[in-house]
């Protein structure tokens, strides 16, 4: 009898021949939601070296690890403090439910923290719950208003993202809701693109007055961050600084979406790892680290990253799919509805689809009362919590009494990638391959 | 009536001291503005700036429920984001003048540059020179006025933003048709024309606005993307 072969092609998968099985019979490119799945160096690929004979650890959960930090101390007249290190990244209503937004604000205001708002404009339950608000300044521009800037406690210009650098917003008609069509002025049920491009400023200079305008409406008072996608982050952040702004944020490769063609979240952008240490590097050459605050995201889903991304450089991280998954995002309590959809618990990353059995990522009524805010804020509190003593315990373990002290020199690098990437020494050397030492 | 020169004040001064009148004085007069950007921005009061020259980019950005007129050009961005109120430019302006804006009126006296209109949300722009190219681009709501000539790729992507165009118009973008003038459209325009002190008739112009069929990435797999 003959048995079909069982080895697999490595390079048709079954996930290649699927998706070319798929694109013969749509006749249009995969859209879909969460960030890279492929493999990447990572913070995974970093280790601490807990302090020993050299070093003076400080005791676990006692002594004192502080973990504040100010953003925007360079020009704005009320810089934002936050208590923790981690901070919620934009997420559309749109993309987002009015209940996921609200659990959202609730969880980081809960632990002390900010949370954004995103290509959509700004909700009253967001505002409402969200004790300190970031107001994202988009190329759409949807739903922007001065009453609202007014009302933000900083300002985030958004010249893209890291599931997609160069690239659009995009909500598919089964999203376009009523409120949500309203809140962007456009038809019910489109599949809606939000332009790529600014649409009235081009290149640096121009957005350096382009930030002077918002400051001038806004009093001078609100920090004003610049959000970019991670690519050319080198140039982009000293760009950035140049603009005047008060933060940037960068977003690398594996940072999560609400909507995105698979090829333009599996191959535009550079790590996090690699955009963060160039970012950092850029900063320090311009005499500017500490003095502009640098956010980092994409991929960031423990404690060990947040201390990792600190180690490196970050004043803050900013979380999205993490943060959704501890709403309740791909819970197995679904199992049975994410079976109907074709997919299962652990798997979903259908945003744009707008059928969300966890009520998240969805504007269906039904499914969006799924999900109780005040319950989901409190999970969110929870994980936060989490990785803040996650954090805290790495740093003690380094002997600093403050997050901010970590340092590079407390990392090893366990991959030459990672060594290359984050000018990390490879673990037991001396060795970071680009420089001359081994 | 106040008066702020700005070759004394600065653009700040100026900014906070508008931020701050709600309406009284009603009328300021802001001289020797030479090209500064962010003049009168921001503005949330009924009140009425003339400013005597040219200026820079983003003037009366954001604009709420203010009259500004600016005697002479402005740079790009002019009446960005507007929400409300008047902005009059006598002479010419830049680049994505009116861009995003959601409400008010913008008249602009001379031409307009490249991108007039860009994303509109519902402000009304008149415009009674010609504008470049890439006008009313994804134009989401509300009616662009031009009483002489449009660039190229006119309206590309538009969404549901009317345009009147009463010269050429080089060529039509994405998704951009001639649509039939209704006399509820000749009404308006009317209506606009004279209260913008246009020297034009409706009769004369064309409409154009979205064919609708980018609306979709494609109707007949709506349901599986
Ligand atoms: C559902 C969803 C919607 C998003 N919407 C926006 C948005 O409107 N604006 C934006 O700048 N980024 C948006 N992002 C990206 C996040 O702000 C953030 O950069 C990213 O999620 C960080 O990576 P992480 O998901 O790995 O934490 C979105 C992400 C997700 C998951």
């Amino acid at each position: 009898m003959n048995k079909p072969g069982l080895r697999e092609s490595h390079l048709y998968d079954r996930n290649v021949i699927h998706e070319i099985q798929r694109a013969a019979e749509e006749g249009i490119s995969d859209i879909r939601g969460w960030g890279a799945k492929r493999w990447m160096p990572h913070f995974d690929d970093l280790v601490f070296l807990g302090a020993s004979m050299s070093r003076y650890p400080l005791e676990g959960y006692r002594e004192k690890c502080a973990t504040g930090v100010t953003l925007g101390t360079r020009f704005a007249k009320t810089p934002i403090e936050i208590k923790i290190p981690i901070t919620i990244a934009g997420m559309s209503f749109g993309a987002l439910s009015a209940n996921a937004k609200e659990a959202l604000g609730r969880g980081a205001t809960a632990m002390g923290t900010s949370t954004t708002t995103g290509d959509g404009g700004m909700t009253p339950e967001e505002r409402g719950h969200s004790e300190k608000l970031v107001y994202q300044y988009l190329p759409s521009r949807y739903g922007m208003n001065p009453d609202d800037l007014r009302k933000a406690d900083a300002i985030e210009i958004v010249l893209g993202q890291g599931a997609k650098p160069g690239g659009g917003g995009m909500l598919l008609g089964q999203k376009i809701s009523d409120r949500v069509a309203e809140m962007r002025t456009l038809p019910k049920g489109i599949d809606q693109r939000s332009a790529c491009r600014h649409p009235d400023w081009t290149g640096p200079d121009d957005l350096a007055i382009k930030i002077e305008e918002l400051r001038e409406i806004t009093d001078w008072e609100k920090p004003i961050y610049i959000k970019i996608g991670a690519a050319r982050t080198y140039y982009d952040v000293k760009l950035a600084v140049k603009a005047g702004a008060d933060v940037i944020v960068v977003d690398g490769m594996q940072g999560g979406t609400g909507a995105t063609q698979d090829v333009f979240i599996e191959h535009v952008g550079i790590p996090t790892l690699a955009a963060l240490r160039q970012a950092v590097e850029a900063l320090q050459e311009m005499d500017m680290h500490r003095k502009v605050q640098l956010i980092v995201s994409g991929g960031i889903r423990s404690g060990a990253d947040v201390a990792k991304a600190l180690a490196m450089g970050a004043d803050a991280v900013s979380i999205g799919t993490a943060a959704l998954i501890a709403l309740g995002c791909n819970s197995p309590k679904y199992q049975a509805d994410y079976e109907k959809l074709g997919s299962s618990a652990g798997f979903f990353d259908d945003y744009q689809a707008g059928t969300d059995p966890a009520g998240i990522s969805t504007q269906d009524p039904e499914l969006a009362a799924r999900l109780d805010p005040v319950a989901g804020g409190r999970k969110l509190a929870n994980y936060l919590r989490v990785l803040t003593l996650e954090t805290q315990t790495l740093a003690r373990a380094c002997g600093k009494s403050h997050v901010h002290n970590l340092e590079p020199e407390d990392l090893a690098a366990l991959t030459i990638e990672a060594a290359a990437m984050a000018k990390i020494p490879l673990a037991g050397t001396n060795w970071i391959p680009g420089s001359a030492s081994f | 009536m106040k008066i702020v020169d700005l070759a004394v004040s600065s653009v700040r001064e100026l900014n906070a001291a508008l931020h701050e009148a709600r309406g009284d004085p009603s009328r300021w007069r802001v001289l020797t503005p030479g090209g500064a950007h962010a003049v009168a921005v921001g503005l949330n009061a009924p009140v009425t700036v003339e400013i005597e020259g040219h200026v820079g980019y983003y003037c009366a950005g954001m604009n709420q429920l203010a009259t500004v007129v600016v005697e002479g050009n402005c740079g790009t961005g002019v009446a960005e984001n507007m929400m409300s109120g008047l902005v009059h430019v006598k002479g010419n302006a830049s680049q994505s003048a009116g861009a995003t804006a959601h409400g008010g009126l913008l008249i602009i006296d001379g031409d307009a540059s490249a991108r007039c209109g860009i994303s509109m949300k519902g402000v009304d722009i008149v415009v009674k020179g010609s504008v470049g190219h890439m006008s009313a681009f994804m134009g989401q709501a509300g009616n662009l006025v031009v009483c002489g000539n449009a660039g190229d790729a006119l309206g590309d992507s538009i969404y549901e933003a009317r345009l009147f165009v009463r010269g050429e118009v080089a060529s039509l973008g994405a998704d951009c048709v001639k649509k039939e003038m209704l006399p509820k459209h000749l009404e308006w325009l009317a209506a606009v024309l004279e209260k913008s002190g246009a020297n034009a008739k409706p009769e004369e112009f064309t409409r154009y606005g979205s064919a609708r069929n980018l609306y979709n990435f494609k109707v007949d797999h709506a349901s599986s993307y």
